[in-house]
């Protein structure tokens, strides 16, 4: 009930131009859009959001996935495995992203030495602007794979057992019996976390606050961070709101879409 | 299946070993994944100076020290911090849970008009994106004068969509029976809360309730915008005042303050594991 309100007050400061500190705020109409579109810098910006989402949500799908089936086969030890993974989604996102400065460190971090082990040197991974992005990236990942390997694996506990062994009984080896039978019975769960992971990945912020503050040069200036950016390091609200009205109408989108496809694909 | 069991195990037991075999060593590649960077994290919190700036990298410290926990201390007002976190998370997670409590009760047991429809409005909350909410409650928050206060880090929080819808499917799986009997007791409202629907959800108000804490707990983005005096920060957010403030060239005391941003909620999580993947892997929606 504290969403809606936010939503309607914003469509309005999107029309409007304002800096948190004058009396109040003047209607331009669309200004803050055709602003925001009139250079190339905010198309950029959403091109990195897309990157960062799609990356972010496909690779931590299909390792989750791959961690879930390896958890699956109940091998000595993966509880302790499986509360190791998962322990990164409940803590402080900041906190995982002070951690990773320090793996990435090219001087005293373990990027270093594992640079050094292919005989080259690490690259300046926070500070560079063609690898700060990818730097973010894979600390996102690691945050979240946990959490996705275990709603797999609750996914795949629920397939019942003889739908496996009819499965081998009809001569399914262990790819097919994958491809055919446990993947597409594991689609509304997949479905589930791709909504839920892109809807999370979209408004990723802690990491970029912690780790680059969206440069080195705007490198990783993702949606989520222009908001914030623009908002309260530039008091442009009306441009911020507008992006916020972007990012609320491409989300609502996916959800939109994704219910309609969900309706046709996910059942089985 | 038990009728063949010799004809079965010879095959079963050489199949199963060799996958064990490979999945050993996947599961101890999957382990150092997270293992490694935690460990090297944890390590030079308690390493010295000499041996964080010394290379090729020590694994293994030559000597622990609690120098990095005092630089930590000298650089940012950690105690501070840990101060407003701890209200910050144990009035908001109160809150949050009382609030749930009531309207997925009203939700559940109660009749009202337009019930159904205000349902879906409330589940439609779950889909608002938190980020595109921020800059309009921190205008809200400023005009009613509580930038830097308590009540401004945790009023917009309060209402948790995800905590109630929680608590609501948990409500309706009671029995309705023990309900009635309370209200032919002439028990009211409350009286039916705290002695009936309380003591036999609370499974799952443990649930809503550690995941409120986590969430009050690691709330970045709202406490940064919320506060702007460094004596008002809370835990997640003192951490970036820390690496600002000279944090960078000292990995010893930015890992200090980091293995005290984390180390409260990593107990929670080891201690209340089984609630907390419940609540967050096996529901169907979250936030």
């Amino acid at each position: 009930m504290f969403s809606y309100w936010p939503i309607i007050e914003n469509i309005y400061l999107s029309f409007t131009t304002w800096d948190f500190i004058s009396p109040q705020a003047d209607l331009v109409g669309l200004l803050n859009y055709r602003a925001l579109f009139s250079s190339w810098a905010f198309p950029e910006v959403l091109l990195r959001t897309l990157v960062w989402v799609v990356v972010v949500v496909v690779v931590s799908l299909v390792l989750g996935l791959a961690l879930a089936l390896l958890f699956a086969q109940r091998i000595r030890g993966t509880t302790a495995v499986q509360t190791l993974a998962f322990s990164p989604h409940v803590l402080s996102g900041a906190a995982i992203a002070t951690i990773w400065l320090l793996i990435f460190d090219p001087h005293h971090g373990l990027s270093r030495m594992v640079f050094e082990a292919f005989g080259t040197s690490s690259p300046a991974w926070t500070t560079d602007d063609s690898w700060a992005l990818w730097a973010l990236i894979i600390v996102s990942i690691w945050k979240g794979l946990g959490f996705v390997a275990i709603v797999y694996l609750v996914g795949i506990q629920q397939i019942p057992a003889e739908v496996l062994e009819a499965a081998r009984i009809d001569g399914a080896g262990r790819w097919t019996q994958f491809r055919r039978v446990i993947f597409p019975l594991l689609s509304p769960t997949t479905f589930f976390l791709v909504i839920t992971q892109t809807i999370s990945a979209f408004q990723a912020f802690d990491v970029i606050a912690m780790m680059t503050g969206g440069g080195p040069a705007g490198a990783t200036t993702t949606l989520s961070w222009f908001i914030y950016d623009e908002a309260f390091s530039r008091t442009n609200v009306g441009v911020s709101s507008a992006a916020s009205m972007i990012m609320f109408v491409v989300l609502m989108a996916i959800t939109v879409l994704q219910f309609r496809f969900v309706e046709r694909r996910v059942h089985y | 299946m038990t009728a063949m069991p010799t004809a079965v195990s010879p095959r079963k037991s050489s199949g199963p070993r060799r996958t064990l075999w490979w999945g050993v060593l996947a599961l101890v590649a999957a382990a150092l994944i997270f293992l490694v960077p935690i460990y090297l994290f944890v390590s030079t919190a308690f390493k010295t100076d000499a041996d964080i700036n010394s290379w090729p990298l020590r694994l293994i410290p030559g000597s622990l020290t609690l120098d990095n926990f005092v630089n930590a201390w000298t650089l940012a007002p950690f105690d501070q911090f840990l101060i407003n976190s701890v209200v910050v998370a144990a009035i908001g997670t109160v809150l949050k849970v009382l609030l749930a409590i009531s309207t997925a009760y009203a939700f559940a047991f109660l009749p009202f008009p337009g019930k159904r429809w205000l349902f879906v409005f409330m589940l439609g909350a779950l889909m608002v994106p938190g980020h595109v909410t921020l800059l309009v409650n921190y205008i809200t928050i400023g005009q009613l004068g509580l930038v830097n206060t308590y009540a401004g880090l945790i009023l917009p929080g309060v209402a948790s969509a995800f905590g109630t819808f929680l608590l609501h499917q948990f409500f309706r799986s009671l029995p309705q029976e023990v309900l009635e009997a309370a209200q032919l007791d002439g028990a009211g409202h409350l009286r039916t809360v705290v002695s009936f629907i309380v003591p036999m959800a609370r499974p799952a108000i443990i649930t809503v309730g550690l995941i409120a804490l986590i969430d009050e707990w690691n709330g970045f983005v709202w406490p940064l915008i919320a506060t702007n005096s460094v004596n008002m920060r809370t835990l997640p957010v003192g951490l970036l005042y820390l690496k600002e403030n000279d944090g960078i060239n000292d990995w010893g005391a930015l890992m200090a303050g980091t293995l005290f941003v984390v180390l409260p909620m990593a107990i929670v999580f080891l201690l209340a594991q089984r609630y907390i993947v419940a609540g967050l892997a096996g529901s169907v929606v979250r936030r």
